[in-house]
């Protein structure tokens, strides 16, 4: 395999992660979050300090998923206090906040990022396996709790918290666990990216990456981990095949997106299964 | 002087704001979708005026231009974007306008160039008046004036004429009001219409205060104006004034306090985060959606 191939896998297996936490978040549990891109930067960001302190892959890791999740057990809790299209927004701000704290931060490198992290010490390709294992492992917990108790709470929840409380549902409790297991998801994604680049920017984490994967999970079909992960592969090749537009990346996403939108809005998965009237409000 | 003049800077921003923000949280009490895409209205707005108020050595004309283009625009992003997606989730349609206004803003760098333009001739910008020793540039002062006289206008406008209290009753209730014979589908259209030409006349003004419009005058503007209207309380348009000039004065004053610790778009956020949590219907807002 060429360095080249090595690198896209590797990229696609990070965002099928990052993709499919949302999915627990915002498809299975109905929390909308736009701002995935924070946890995800804020996992590699703490992977990174841990990497150059201690040069352990294991604790890296860990502390990459930690701090995601620790920040989004924090925006959980904000979750419980706002609902909805709130929510939305609130999320965007802590993206903001995120991007615009790093930039003022010397100790995180400001603008111009962390260079110089230590390699995972298994090689472009040992890497690219362990991140492939890691979204396997990932799309296999999200399918498992989809069909576990957990899920079907979850949806419970997103579809109508005060009657999910009648079936002695706990919607609070079951919004911090997606949260907490959807951003610890995203943690874990963002060490992965630190040790794929060894150079980690802010930039990388900003509301763009956010949008791109709500998108993911929406063109995905809000839900269905199989859709969501096979968007994920598609939206992130996209722009590799179409290098030759590289120019209009952006115009030609942008109108992909509509477009899509307009023609299936049930996403991909609704394709194949009748799960328009999930969608229908 | 330094913190008055810190206050009315700010001011004219939260001016500004209110208007892009107006169009964007009476689309959310007619339709319950987060109008992203507004942002890229705005920047047509923007572009439009400078265009036209090049080629035609007319600043008002430049206006009189955007005034045109945006509404069109406006009604022309509902009825061929939203209107199909209105029976889904309000997250379809929330994500097909992010798609048009990445679109768009990515349109107009191709079309304009990445370097953005600037007005060949703009005396307001450059003049200065003293008011009991307050120095202010004429663009300031346009903006303030025109902001007035249009919230003014829109006020006699939904107390006074029939179509404008059957507006302002759509957004309020939708199914109460078309009880009473309102006609939806009209009220939607009017208020595309007026919301774009706010962004555009918003757009315009930006212009002339900053003497520049560069594609990504739209993205940074969007976000704020999400936070603008979640803070006024979703769908009300007097707290969306209120939050508007608040956030405004914020994020002029925090960019000298704590602008070592965060930039301008995280201090707005952060201000908009801690109300939030205190108050989770924002300033006005009764309704919780």
């Amino acid at each position: 395999m060429s360095a080249y191939t090595i690198s896209l896998l590797s990229i696609v297996g990070i965002n099928v992660i990052l993709a499919v936490s949302l999915n627990i978040i915002s498809g299975f549990c109905g929390q909308i979050s736009l701002g995935h891109g924070a946890f995800y930067g804020a996992g590699a960001y703490a992977a990174a300090l841990v990497a150059i302190a201690t040069r352990n892959l294991p604790l890296a890791l860990i502390a990459g998923m930690l701090v995601g999740s620790v920040l989004g057990l924090i925006v959980g809790f904000a979750s419980l206090r706002v609902r909805s299209d709130f929510l939305a927004v609130t999320t965007i701000g802590i993206n903001f906040l995120f991007t615009g704290f790093v930039r003022k931060q010397g100790w995180l490198g400001a603008e111009m990022g962390i260079s110089s992290i230590p390699a995972s010490g298994l090689g472009a390709s040992g890497n690219m396996i362990m991140i492939e294992l890691f979204a396997a492992a990932t799309i296999a917990l999200s399918l498992y709790v989809n069909a576990s108790w957990m899920g079907f709470a979850f949806r419970a929840v997103a579809e109508d918290e005060d009657a999910a409380a009648t079936l002695a549902i706990n919607g609070i409790s079951y919004k911090l666990v997606a949260f907490a297991l959807g951003t610890a998801l995203a943690g874990l994604a963002g060490a992965l990216y630190a040790y794929f680049t060894q150079f980690i920017n802010v930039d990388a984490f900003d509301f763009i990456t956010s949008v791109m994967l709500m998108a993911m999970v929406v063109i995905g079909g809000i839900g269905s981990t199989v859709g969501v992960a096979i968007a994920a592969i598609v939206l992130t090749l996209l722009p590799e095949t179409f290098r030759f537009i590289n120019e209009y990346r952006l115009l030609v996403f942008g109108g992909l997106l509509v477009l899509f939108i307009s023609l299936a809005p049930g996403g991909l998965a609704s394709l194949f299964h009748g799960t328009r009237t999930r969608l229908r409000r | 002087m330094f913190y008055v003049d810190l206050a009315i800077s700010g001011i004219v921003f939260g001016c500004m704001y209110a208007l892009m923000a107006v169009g964007l949280t009476l689309v959310y009490g007619m339709l319950r979708i987060l109008h992203i895409a507004h942002a890229a209205v705005f920047a047509l707005g923007a572009y439009v005026t400078v265009l036209v108020a090049n080629a035609s050595g007319s600043i008002l004309i430049g206006f009189i231009a955007a005034l045109i283009a945006t509404p069109l625009c406006g009604v022309a992003i509902y009825r061929l974007l939203y209107q199909p997606l209105l029976h889904y989730r309000p997250d379809v349609p929330m994500i097909a306008s992010i798609g048009l206004l990445v679109l768009m803003q990515d349109g107009f760098r191709i079309l304009f160039g990445e370097q953005g333009v600037t007005f060949l001739k703009n005396p307001l910008a450059i003049e200065t008046v003293d008011i009991a020793g307050i120095t202010l540039n004429l663009a300031q002062i346009a903006v303030l004036i025109v902001t007035i006289i249009i919230f003014l206008a829109l006020h006699l406008f939904t107390t006074q004429t029939r179509i404008g209290v059957a507006w302002r009753a759509t957004v309020s209730n939708p199914r109460i009001a078309a009880s009473f014979g309102v006609d939806a589908i009209r009220v939607r259209y009017l208020n595309f219409a007026i919301g774009s030409a706010l962004a555009g006349v918003a757009g315009g003004l930006i212009a002339l205060l900053n003497n520049f419009v560069d594609p990504t005058i739209g993205y940074v503007v969007s976000y704020k104006a999400l936070a603008i209207i979640v803070l006024g309380g979703l769908g009300s348009v007097r707290g969306t004034l209120i939050a508007s000039l608040f956030l405004g004065v914020i994020e002029s004053y925090g960019t000298i306090f704590i602008g070592s610790y965060l930039n301008r778009d995280a201090i707005a956020f952060l201000a908009l985060i801690l109300i939030l949590m205190a108050r989770p219907q924002g300033f006005t807002g009764a309704r919780t959606a």
